[in-house]
């Protein structure tokens, strides 16, 4: 009975509505007044979040607390070259992980594992970057195909795992995390890693070789100053690979009607295990790229350390969410959650409003985008007989 | 009880689901409300159950206007529902499903269930229904399954039972079971909806017919009188052509040879035994049988989905017992599967991503790495001409589609290339009536081209419609090879129970 009641379908011959926005703007809409909510209740929490001023009752004070602290956020992520390197920086690691997450996912695959697949990704390209001698150029090409190839096959185990035994995906990439995680941590201590001279976990420096040069290099200002590396363009260059993957080929095709219908992938005569084992193979590979490019670009200055995986793996779940695992989506949500991170650092230094305020930000928009019909109901949005809550969480199969 | 819908008025944006829409059901009566899919019966329902506000008109109970603002206000009314789907909890009893949501109770909210299980071997006695209130609901057939939604009708007091396309989920034997239950319901005085888009059943067990075009009611009509070529034109809204027209078969040489083909589930229970079958170029055979004896998985196994223990497939002499779907597919054949929704189609997908779904591999569809999307639009706006696929455009979501067009998408895709055998399984099953018969006239004209055509159906109508040569299945063999000249309904029918024929195969 009550199924009955909680999805009265309309009559089957009902015209498709003829909306004004094709329904990829209706879901763009939807993302950004999802955003705009969670500012909105964040808001708020600043607001009350001055005791003092909540005491006294002194609206104005808590409307400027607001005012100031968004202006720094704003600031901090985009008010000047240096914020937007920053943001840059810090979207570029969420970019490659969150395309490794959206590209499983699309094949009907929920990637929990980039983490492990970037650990994997970063300990090859680090290898690679310190043990052999080789001119700039290749230096890094060689560095990242390595990042790739490791991460893939991290990521690859899992699909034949999945192919083959029939293991839930999310159970083993989770558990490959763990696997990653510790033997990082061992073979950092090995000889084989382990920066002369140190204790604890920390691997030798890559050569000057292989780093991946500064984006804003040419301006010759410092390095602390203008973070931002040449990964990002490596992951632009990404995003229109998978565009191109999963619009254009028939790979991509074949991705997409596993994902939709594995039933009918296999009456078409595609092969659903070897689809698994290649989407795997490929997301393993991307998120590989962004531990390779954290290590030879970013922030870990060209070593790793047990723990630069960060939680690179679990930010590009939300971040291909909040894309709805689309290439420019994805794209887009990393730039988001690199600017909240950027700008989050600024208010924190200015308006000392703590940068967990961010995380806050992020659940919220999160929250909002993984339960459109709630911001539907707060914004008073007919529904457009949207199936994307369903979709999007069709991977825990 | 009298029941009655006065003017209902329902729009949906950009479509007017029921237009001004009259009827009444009286105790003791079965009113047939007959209608193509989409003709606006289950909105009607829906509203009569309180599911949806009727946006003009009024419900009458016995002459006093009332209304429903949920189910619950409907069921208290005295109106039942049998939906198509069962609302069933499959791990449940009989009695625990039937009790579900009234639970009687006793003292410190503990579950009578002592009280409700004799009351649903109560109402099975009363209303002959075979029920045992204790049986685990996932064990038995879905004939049984749907008594137990009628057995919680029952124990709610149900005066007028909606019946939903009660049929589409049953066996012949199961059917004509329904219909005795129906007699049942009305004798005890309960008025009784059925809906349908099966002229047949309709004539059989109503007393009186509604018929639902495009959301308006086009006219009442006495199953007494009333021929099916008449009920199917005022549904459709033209004459329909109920018989399948076509010439005798020219069948010359063999084109698919099964020998001594054997098929096992998972545990070795034998789910094909040992089938010999020949179709010929050129001919249309047919495969009868009540479902569950072995058709899918025989099916399965010619297109290469399921793998034999034993035994041979042959195509125009070629050995492909080995070959995976996607070379039989070079091989020309192709596949009607049985579940369009779970197998033939992706819903998600726009009919052009459709049409491309089992020859994406190749020319015209592909180009090397890449789909060549440009050429599969322009294919696909040439089938949906061809195929009368009635969509706004190629690029519209085929889950928006009605089941007939939904078919159709899969018949012009599978068949509008050169092939040696087509296996249609269940090709028109939850097809509007117009679509069936434009189906069947594909389907012999694939015939009349050459090809060998392989239909496996349910429907006895089907199988008798369109074959040269029938087969009947029976627990995995093939018991009977008949002459479709040679035969009738009645012989048919008896071999599908199983009351006929011996292994011949």
């Amino acid at each position: 009975m009550t199924a009955a009641i909680a999805s009265p379908r309309p009559a089957p011959d009902a015209e498709p509505r003829h909306s004004p926005w094709p329904h990829r703007w209706i879901s763009v809409r939807l993302n950004a007044l999802a955003l705009l909510t969670a500012l909105i209740l964040s808001a708020l929490i600043i607001a009350i979040s001055d005791l003092d001023k909540l005491k006294h009752g002194d609206v104005g004070g808590m409307l400027t607390n607001v005012k100031d602290s968004y202006i720094a956020l704003a600031k901090g992520a985009f008010g000047s070259l240096r914020g937007f390197s920053e943001t840059v920086t810090y979207a570029t690691p969420l970019i490659f992980a969150g395309l490794s997450v959206a590209v499983a996912f699309k094949a009907g695959l929920f990637n929990i594992g980039a983490t492990g697949q970037v650990f994997a990704g970063g300990l090859a390209a680090v290898w690679v970057g310190f043990a052999i001698d080789i001119p700039a150029v290749p230096h890094i090409i060689l560095a990242m195909a390595a990042a790739a190839v490791a991460g893939g096959l991290w990521g690859g185990l899992v699909g034949l795992l999945k192919a083959r035994t029939g293991a839930h995906e999310v159970i083993t990439t989770i558990m490959l995390n763990y696997v990653a995680s510790f033997a990082v941590l061992w073979l950092l201590k090995t000889t084989a890693f382990q920066a002369h001279g140190r204790s604890d976990a920390v691997s030798r420096d890559v050569a000057k070789s292989a780093r991946l040069p500064f984006l804003f290099g040419f301006l010759h200002r410092s390095s602390i100053d203008l973070r931002a590396h040449f990964g990002f363009v490596i992951a632009i260059a990404l995003a229109v690979f998978v565009w191109w993957l999963l619009k254009k080929s028939k790979l991509g095709f074949q991705f997409r009607t596993l994902g939709a219908n594995p039933e009918a992938a296999r009456y078409a005569g595609m092969n659903p295990g070897r689809l698994t084992i290649g989407a795997m193979l490929l997301a393993g590979a991307f998120a590989g790229l962004g531990g390779g490019s954290e290590i030879l670009g970013g922030i870990n200055q060209g070593h790793a350390t047990s723990s630069f995986a960060g939680n690179i793996g679990f930010d590009a779940i939300a971040v291909a969410l909040l894309g709805r695992s689309s290439p420019w989506g994805t794209t887009a949500a990393a730039l988001l959650f690199g600017a909240l991170q950027a700008g989050g650092q600024e208010m924190q230094l200015q308006v000392h409003v703590p940068i967990d305020l961010v995380l806050v930000i992020r659940a919220l928009i999160v929250l909002f985008v993984a339960a459109p019909s709630l911001t539907r109901i707060i914004w008073r949005l007919k529904d457009s007989g949207g199936e994307e809550g369903a979709q999007l969480f069709k991977g825990w199969g | 009880m009298e029941l009655e819908l006065r003017g209902i008025t329902k729009r949906f944006p950009g479509v007017v689901a029921n237009d001004n829409v009259n009827l009444t059901v009286r105790g003791g009566e079965v009113l047939a409300l007959l209608g193509e899919n989409g003709a606006g019966k289950s909105t009607l329902m829906n509203i009569l159950y309180g599911l949806y506000r009727a946006d003009e008109g009024e419900i009458l109970i016995d002459g006093e206007t009332v209304h429903f603002a949920s189910p619950r206000d409907a069921i208290k009314a005295g109106i039942g529902m049998v939906h198509q789907h069962f609302m069933l909890v499959p791990n449940f009893s009989v009695a625990d499903n039937v009790i579900l949501g009234v639970e009687p109770t006793i003292s410190l909210g503990r579950i009578n269930r002592r009280s409700a299980r004799k009351r649903v071997a109560q109402l099975s006695r009363d209303f002959g229904l075979d029920l045992d209130p204790d049986a685990l609901t996932e064990t038995l057939a879905v004939g049984i399954q749907q008594r137990i939604e009628i057995v919680k009708v029952l124990f709610r007091d149900a005066k007028v039972v909606v019946f939903d396309e009660p049929t589409a989920v049953l066996t012949p034997q199961e059917i004509e079971d329904f219909f005795r239950i129906v007699e049942t319901l009305t004798a005890a005085g309960r008025g009784v909806v059925f809906i349908t888009h099966k002229l047949k059943e309709a004539g059989r067990i109503a007393d009186r017919i509604v018929v639902l075009r495009r959301g308006k009611t086009v006219g009442e009509a006495d199953p007494k009188t009333a021929t099916p070529a008449q009920l199917a034109e005022m549904m459709v809204g033209r004459p329909v052509e109920l018989v399948v027209s076509k010439t005798e078969a020219e069948g010359s040489t063999t084109m698919l040879k099964v020998s001594n083909l054997a098929v096992t589930d998972p545990d070795g229970r034998l789910l094909v035994n040992h089938v010999n079958l020949e179709v010929r170029a050129g001919e249309i055979v047919g495969i009868a049988g009540v479902q569950g004896n072995g058709q899918s998985e025989l099916v399965e196994t010619l297109v290469g989905l399921r793998r034999p223990i034993d035994g041979t497939v042959t195509l125009d002499g070629a050995d492909i017992t080995h070959l995976t779907p996607r070379d039989r597919h070079r091989c020309g054949v192709a596949h009607i599967p049985e579940d369009r929704q779970r197998d033939g189609l992706v819903s998600s997908f726009s009919i052009t991503e459709n049409l491309a779904l089992t020859g994406y591999y190749e020319a015209p569809l592909s180009k090397g790495v890449n789909m060549n999307w440009e050429g599969a639009r322009t294919e696909a706006e040439r089938l949906v001409r061809d195929f009368d696929i009635r969509t706004p455009s190629t690029e519209t979501t085929t889950g928006k589609l009605s089941g007939g067009n939904q078919q159709k998408v899969i018949v012009a895709r599978e068949i509008s290339r050169p092939l040696k055998l087509a296996i249609a399984s269940q090709p028109t099953r939850g097809v509007d009536v117009g679509s069936i018969e434009y189906i069947h006239q594909r389907l012999v004209e694939l015939r009349d081209k050459g090809v060998a055509v392989l239909v496996v159906s349910t429907e006895l109508d089907e199988i008798m419609a369109l074959s040269d040569r029938i087969l009947v299945m029976f627990d995995g063999d093939i018991i009977a090879d008949l002459q479709r000249s040679e035969t009738s309904h009645n012989d048919v029918g008896l071999y599908m129970a199983g009351a006929k024929g011996e292994h011949i195969s």
